[in-house]
């Protein structure tokens, strides 16, 4: 396998910053410390359990909101335990979601152990497999501007499967009241009155 | 059982019509299932519903975080299921029931009522509790005259008190599955 060159704090930072009004969904463990460290949001809801439903989350809320572009930043372990939702989202085939995929082929939370992507499962392959409209996997940082423009623009859903260093970096935590995270999400979406 | 009259076996034909009337009065834009027989009505008048965006699941899970996303983004969501896939759902209702999103799933019950499939019995008898050991609150419904109240009160309950409801619809209700007619 080729080592991995790209710095996952830089790759969620060039994403998120001038955000507009993009909705974020951040999976749970390093890809939500990853999107805190790139400044707490009212539009990120950031995940601290529910494992594998971050994909879900980010389809609910780009079909309620088709106006609006919604990203889903989580981690290959993440992606791995619902890859069913790929399946699912391939059927809706929504124009305003985009799913970035950390993968650092670790679970970094439990101690690094190899995930499947580790091993040669190809998580783009299975998007596209599955009807995404777009599906990359992004290796270099010349690459990144191409995704940013994929995630707020064009017709999607886009898969991008991001290989970046295995690395432990310092937790950057965002709030984890979870309906703290939803009232601020929904009075920043909807505005006080919608929010009620 | 005594003989259905004419008006029962009516009533027993149109109940998914009284559940879908229900949804669409209370909201409703976003019904993801899971198959199962006991909904195939419920399902096909929901496809034809141009108001409801309809999402097929790989597995029930799934309908948990969508009805999620989608109050996030301001709609209400229903998620259909049969009763083996409440366990399915164990983890992921977390996500209801620790943010307290509103979640309404309908589930049509197996392994209750003259089972002929012994795979179906433990966790058809066993759905209800598992639903309520992860927060959820459940009613039942027995009588097909009762489907639309029932699943008005349950939405008004999920949307209106942001709690997590299922309601378990009776495998006598639904009618006993077979395949054959084996003595």
């Amino acid at each position: 396998m080729r080592s991995a060159e790209l710095d996952r704090r830089k790759v969620v930072r060039a994403l998120l910053e001038r955000r507009g009004a993009l909705l974020v969904v951040a999976g749970l463990g390093s890809p939500a410390w990853d999107c805190t460290a790139a400044g707490d949001h009212p539009l990120t809801f950031p995940l601290w359990g529910v494992m594998g439903s971050a994909c879900m989350i980010g389809l609910g809320l780009a079909l309620a909101q088709p106006k609006r572009r919604v990203l889903v930043v989580t981690g290959d372990g993440e992606m791995l335990m619902g890859l069913g939702s790929l399946a699912t989202i391939g059927v809706q085939r929504p124009a305003n979601l985009a799913v970035v995929v950390l993968d650092n082929e670790r679970y970094g939370e439990t101690g690094m152990q190899k995930t499947h992507t580790g091993y040669g499962v190809d998580l783009a392959a299975l998007a596209r497999a599955c009807g995404f409209a777009e599906t990359h996997m992004v290796r270099k940082s010349a690459e990144i501007v191409a995704m940013r423009s994929g995630v707020y623009g064009g017709r999607g859903p886009h898969f991008y499967q991001v290989k970046v260093k295995p690395e432990t970096l310092p937790l950057a935590l965002p709030p984890r009241d979870g309906m703290y995270l939803k009232h601020r999400f929904r009075e920043a979406l909807l505005g006080k009155v919608g929010a009620q | 059982m005594p003989a259905k009259t004419s008006r029962a076996r009516a009533v027993a034909a149109v109940w998914p019509d009284a559940i879908h009337r229900a949804l669409k009065s209370h909201g409703v834009r976003q019904v993801s299932y899971v198959p199962d027989a006991g909904h195939k009505r419920l399902i096909e008048l929901c496809h034809a519903d141009k108001g409801m965006k309809v999402v097929p699941l790989t597995t029930e899970e799934e309908g948990i975080g969508l009805a999620a996303g989608a109050w996030l983004g301001g709609e209400r969501a229903a998620l259909l299921m049969q009763s083996s896939g409440v366990g399915n759902c164990v983890n992921a209702l977390t996500l209801a029931t620790n943010c307290a999103f509103p979640l309404l799933v309908l589930v049509t019950m197996r392994g209750e009522w003259g089972e002929f499939n012994p795979w179906q019995i433990p966790m058809g008898q066993a759905a209800s509790d598992a639903l309520r050991l992860m927060g959820v609150r459940t009613m039942r419904l027995e009588r097909a005259e009762e489907a639309g109240a029932t699943v008005a009160a349950a939405a008004k309950l999920a949307f209106e008190g942001y709690g997590a409801v299922a309601v378990l619809i009776s495998q006598a209700m639904i009618g006993v599955k077979s395949f054959g007619d084996k003595p």
